[in-house]
């Protein structure tokens, strides 16, 4: 972590305050990455205000070598907020980094007019400045990434719970054949629209087939053993087909104990027995 | 993470908590949590609510919507000024009974959502704060 | 003979010597527990050999309402009336099960026409005691 002298850059930053906030507001305007049906000048303006007072009191011993460093939270803080913002009104990541980025040039210019005749601590403070700035920008890159991981994530649930490919293979008998990978949300998703397509189809018998799945963890299969508890409870049952050798040993290994329920190798078994329990019973008849 | 709103509601009574499960209910819609979150979200502050009724005269529930980096969720806080629970631990395992019967509620309620925080002292009271999370 | 609801009193419906409740509002405690005693004392004056609790209507089932329909399966096995409760709700099976709540070994069914058919089934198959009176039961069910 690196020092410089302490009237610096918050030093700088308090007495041109106003025309700082002027000259990056200029740039901001003539920038490409501008997009003024998505945000006011005026909202600008007060955007720019806040960061640079933020700036300020961030900055005010050292400049931070680090960006987790805890002077730096407030600034942090506030662009957490605003790029969270920015994204729910349709920025992109770019634009929403150039926020950061375009103070650069009008800052440093100011810098250069202050330490003109220090050449050497110009250039040592512009570049801690630099680096941090830097690190902010792409800071708000990350915010960004994260927050519009969550947006596509909370789609893919949607989605998946669309395309659920639950079929009706008899009489109050439903499948449903999963296939990949499952992960935790995924399961959940699916066996809720499970179980709510046994009450709207009257099954009270469910096969969940996992013939095409490579691999269950420990969650998976806690998630399976809840659905079959709860479509007891309702008055139903699941029995789980297609357990290959590799996950049954794997479901062994783990502890998880699936004593309690009815697991068949394929899903033909699984349908004969869940036939006979639904009370059918069905005999080949002469060939005509 | 930011408070987006929030609520305060008192509830003493079998009537308080009826009322509160609908507010609940309603916050929890609002927020845009699907159907089996809505039940979980209600059934936990139904248990808690409960705890507060029976074992403490009653408390002041405070309903709260987060943000937090483009996710929202619902915090809920139940505070009471009760006789407190003297061993956290062991009332958060379930079936507890002293006679104070607080049974599966506390644990079932954390059971329920993503986060639970809780906060007792014997004499002055107890609070009891759960999040879910969309 | 349908007893006539009071005010704050849910309903108990009587089809031959099987009585049905259908729970369509949430309860507040002392509802629950109102319909409890009231059930008991029904199941004893009609002489009624199942009971269906119909709570398909309800949204949330917590710790207190669960336990309460358990004891009152409970306590109608004693009289001689089985118990089945119908229509628990995907969400309320599942937030039961989070809750770690078991219903003990109450049979359960998805409709009343389901539930019904659940009781002339196990009754077919249990011991009946000769005589008209159902308070004890040779045997469990």
């Amino acid at each position: 972590m690196s020092k410089t002298t302490a009237p610096g850059l918050p030093d700088v930053l308090a007495r041109h305050e106003q025309e700082l906030l002027d000259d990056w507001l200029h740039e901001q305007l003539a920038a490409a990455t501008l997009r003024p049906e998505l945000m006011s000048e005026e909202e600008l303006r007060q955007q720019s205000r806040e960061f640079l007072s933020l700036l300020r009191q961030a900055t005010a011993d050292v400049i931070p070598g680090d960006i987790r460093d805890p002077r730096g939270e407030a600034v942090r803080e506030m662009l957490r907020e605003l790029t969270r913002n920015r994204v729910a009104r349709g920025f992109t990541v770019s634009e929403i980094a150039a926020f950061v980025f375009s103070l650069k040039q009008p800052l440093f210019r100011r810098l250069a007019e202050e330490f003109s005749g220090d050449p050497k601590v110009l250039v040592e403070l512009i570049w801690e400045t630099n680096v941090y700035l830097d690190r902010l920008g792409l800071y708000t890159t990350e915010v960004y990434h994260k927050s519009r991981e969550q947006v596509i994530a909370r789609q893919q649930a949607e989605l998946m719970e669309l395309s659920t490919p639950v079929v009706q293979l008899w009489e109050g008998v439903l499948a449903i054949p999963l296939i990949g990978t499952l992960d935790s949300a995924r399961t959940q998703v699916v066996m809720e629209s499970l179980l709510q397509r046994m009450v709207d189809t009257g099954a009270t018998i469910a096969i969940i087939d996992i013939t095409g799945v490579p691999t269950v963890d420990t969650n998976v299969a806690k998630h399976l053993i809840k659905t079959v508890t709860a479509a007891r409870l309702m008055g139903a049952d699941c029995f789980i087909s297609g357990i290959r050798p590799a996950i049954a040993q794997t479901i062994v290994h783990l502890g998880v104990n699936l004593s309690e329920i009815v697991t068949k190798a394929t899903l033909a078994d699984a349908l004969a027995l869940a036939l006979r329990k639904a009370g059918f019973r069905i005999t080949r008849t002469e060939k005509p | 993470m930011s408070v987006a709103r929030s609520d305060r509601v008192a509830v003493r009574s079998g009537e308080d908590l009826l009322h509160l499960r609908q507010m609940v209910r309603q916050w929890a819609v609002d927020i845009g949590f699907g159907l089996l979150d809505q039940t979980r979200i209600v059934t936990a502050a139904s248990e808690l609510g409960r705890n507060m009724v029976d074992f403490a005269g009653g408390g002041v529930v405070r309903l709260e919507e987060l943000a937090d980096l483009g996710r929202r969720g619902l915090r809920l806080t139940f505070e009471d000024h009760g006789p407190g629970i003297p061993d956290v631990e062991l009332a958060l395992r379930d079936g507890y009974s002293t006679g104070s019967g607080l049974g599966l509620g506390l644990g079932g309620a954390r059971r329920l959502m993503n986060e639970f925080s809780i906060a007792s002292k014997v004499g002055s009271g107890t609070t009891v704060a759960i999040t879910r999370w969309r | 003979m349908m007893r006539e609801p009071a005010a704050e009193r849910i309903p108990i419906l009587k089809m031959g010597d099987v009585l049905l409740v259908t729970i369509q509002v949430e309860m507040h405690d002392q509802l629950a527990l109102t319909l409890q005693n009231d059930l008991i004392e029904a199941i004893i004056r009609e002489h009624a050999r199942g009971v269906l609790i119909d709570i398909s209507a309800l949204e949330v089932v917590d710790s207190f309402i669960g336990r309460v329909i358990r004891d009152t399966a409970a306590m109608s096995k004693l009289l001689g009336a089985l118990t089945v409760v119908v229509g628990i709700r995907p969400a309320v099976a599942i937030t039961l099960v989070d809750l770690g709540l078991s219903l003990g070994d109450v049979p359960t069914a998805m409709t009343v026409e389901k539930g019904m058919e659940l009781l002339r089934f196990a009754r077919a198959a249990a011991p009946q005691p000769a005589g008209g009176e159902g308070e004890h039961e040779r045997g469990s069910q």
